[in-house]
């Protein structure tokens, strides 16, 4: 946008220039006052402007524009066929599952801590001591997560050791950590208080007197819930599913540490792809796949904006 | 409140509303504290069995210089060196690249702030793991071989953070005044800049700056697909020699970023009670 600015007023530049500081009022006349301003502003945001644009912008487009190429760099539609079939459909169809499940399960795990929270007095310690360890936990990820549960649920760890002596087998149950379920399982770790820190405030803008005056005028506690609770919480709720059903699509680190990069989601494909695991003719077929990443999180994240833009006004 | 009703059963009139209260009050209360138990141990049961299987010894026994000995290892030194150097340089640009345009934006051209905003967010719709695909492929052979190649790109996943902040930080502050007051007392902008606006907004820059620390110590996808042994590429390298260290390194870096993390925290409190200098002269003055 400040790249338009900068070329459409690019010729009086030396002149506004000269005019420093008090370029608002050194103008002839309005046109050029306007002009010198939008001159200083594209100076201004150019630095920034051009460095997103060379390590964000760049990058991406170079994706795109990938996945489209022959290795030959003709275009080819050859990579949409291999990238959208077989193998790494099911790696895109698994890694959907993956995100529905961790941003599904967590998102009501979480609504749910944050309500029974929310019924407590609101200074209690167990308050307290919930929004900071969700503050903490939020934060664990990538490596260090994985290999916590390693320790924890892997072959050797303790705690399939201590349910082992107690009766409870874990690989008997179908439960593998280096498998699908592990790594949803391991992904609630950071997911669950995420939506907790994102949930109780919303929870919290839900006023008494609402309850009160739905109440006054007759209302059973599920009719509150129904027609005033719910539709309230409802956008914060699918807002922050979105966000987590992004975080588990794109979410690289701990997969790859967990299972040394052996499960079959998109992102892990992606990496094989750059540590020189090709076959020969198929080098762009990893752009294809990030550019599959990029169609799936577009979507999300304008959802994500459309939600918040036409809600936001009833939580305040 | 149960326990209330249960003292009084000879209550008359209403008893069976009240009773009828009480209970649904109980039943709730142990809805809760199922809920929260269970969440307890899910959170709780891997970081206790994950210090314990660090701490384990062998034959039996506990042993707390397994977290010393990681600094001793093959190949630490190097990998954490190299973490603290590309956090440097990442802070340097966004500090240099970041801050005076979110400041300008919001001074000068404030229409543009939802532009900002929506930029700000593009890092998460282009994932590390993406990103990394197409910088490999557009960066120029001179930055390829350099480590640095990383920070360059640091900076832009760290941009919704480091934006996030200062944005707050400016929107807490009334610039605005500040600014005409600096100009009309004299100030050029850059006095304006280095004298007024940054000593206002310390603590959303310091804030900033260490999410962005915290961020570049803990990344893992880029450095590893562009094949650069940082802090978290040598945990998952050394897990071949010893998965032990390998979880005791990863529990001391999970404890700094807490660490940072406290730090912003604190800040935060800081700001709370008011300026650091209004403080002292207050504390001076009485």
């Amino acid at each position: 946008m400040a790249d338009a600015t900068l070329a459409a007023s690019v010729s009086p530049a030396p002149a506004s220039l000269a005019a420093g500081g008090g370029g608002r009022r050194s103008g002839p006349g309005p046109l050029s006052v306007e002009r010198a301003q939008a001159v200083r502003h594209g100076i201004a945001l150019a630095p920034f402007t051009v460095y997103a644009a060379l390590f964000l912008g760049a990058p991406a487009i170079a994706v795109v524009i990938g996945a489209f190429q022959s290795p030959s760099g003709g275009f080819t539609l050859h990579n949409a066929r291999i990238a959208f079939t077989g193998a790494y459909l099911q790696g895109f169809e698994t890694s959907l599952e993956l995100s529905a499940i961790t941003s599904i399960i967590p998102a009501l795990a979480g609504a749910l801590i944050a309500y029974a929270v929310h019924r407590g007095r609101p200074t209690s310690f167990l308050r307290r001591a919930v929004v900071t360890a969700s503050g903490v936990f939020a934060q664990f990820g990538g490596v260090p997560l994985a290999f916590m549960f390693i320790a924890s649920l892997g072959t050797v760890g303790l705690a399939t050791h201590w349910l082992d002596n107690i009766g409870v087998n874990l690989a008997n149950l179908g439960f593998n950590l280096y498998t699908l379920s592990g790594v949803a399982f391991v992904y609630m770790y950071f997911q669950i208080p995420l939506m907790v820190l994102i949930f109780l405030p919303a929870l919290e803008g839900l006023r008494p007197s609402w309850r009160e005056a739905a109440h006054n005028l007759g209302a059973r506690s599920w009719q509150f819930w129904r027609y005033v609770g719910l539709p309230v919480l409802a956008p914060t709720f699918f807002g922050c599913l979105l966000l987590l059903f992004g975080f588990g699509f794109s979410a690289y680190a701990t997969a790859d540490a967990l299972t040394s990069g052996s499960i079959a989601l998109t992102p892990i494909q992606i990496g094989s792809f750059l540590n020189g695991n090709v076959i020969a003719g198929q080098q762009n077929v990893g752009k294809m796949l990030g550019l599959g990443m990029l169609v799936v999180l577009g979507v999300v994240m304008v959802l994500y904006g459309l939600i918040q833009r036409r809600f936001s006004k009833w939580v305040r | 409140m149960g326990a209330i009703t249960a003292g009084r059963p000879s209550l008359p009139g209403g008893s069976t509303a009240v009773a009828a209260l009480a209970a649904r009050a109980s039943r709730v209360a142990w809805w809760r504290f199922v809920v929260l138990g269970l969440a307890g141990v899910y959170f709780l049961v891997p970081m206790f069995a994950s210090i314990r299987f660090a701490v384990e010894q062998p034959g039996g026994g506990i042993d707390f210089g397994i977290f010393t000995s990681v600094f001793s290892q093959s190949g630490f030194g190097g990998a954490f060196s190299l973490s603290v150097r590309l956090a440097i340089v990442t802070t340097l640009i966004v500090l240099v690249l970041v801050v005076p345009t979110s400041i300008y934006i919001h001074l000068r051209v404030p229409r543009l702030r939802r532009a900002m905003d929506a930029v700000t967010t593009l890092p998460i719709v282009v994932p590390p793991i993406v990103l990394i695909v197409g910088v490999l492929q557009v960066a120029p052979s001179f930055l390829k071989s350099s480590p640095y190649l990383l920070s360059l790109e640091y900076v832009m996943l760290s941009l919704p953070f480091a934006y996030r902040s200062l944005d707050a930080g400016l929107r807490a502050i009334d610039h605005v005044t500040l600014v005409d007051a600096s100009r009309s007392l004299g100030g050029g902008w850059i006095t304006t800049l280095l004298r007024v606006l940054v000593p206002n907004l310390r603590s959303a820059i310091l804030s900033g700056t260490v999410l962005t620390v915290a961020l570049v110590l803990g990344e893992y996808t880029m450095a590893t697909l562009d094949q650069y042994t940082t802090f978290q590429v040598w945990i998952v390298n050394f897990d071949q020699d010893s998965a032990q260290i390998s979880v005791a390194a990863s529990l001391m870096s999970l404890v700094v970023t807490w660490a940072l993390l406290l730090a912003i925290s604190f800040l935060g409190r800081r700001r709370a009670s008011g300026l650091w200098w209004t403080r002292r002269r207050r504390i001076a003055g009485s």
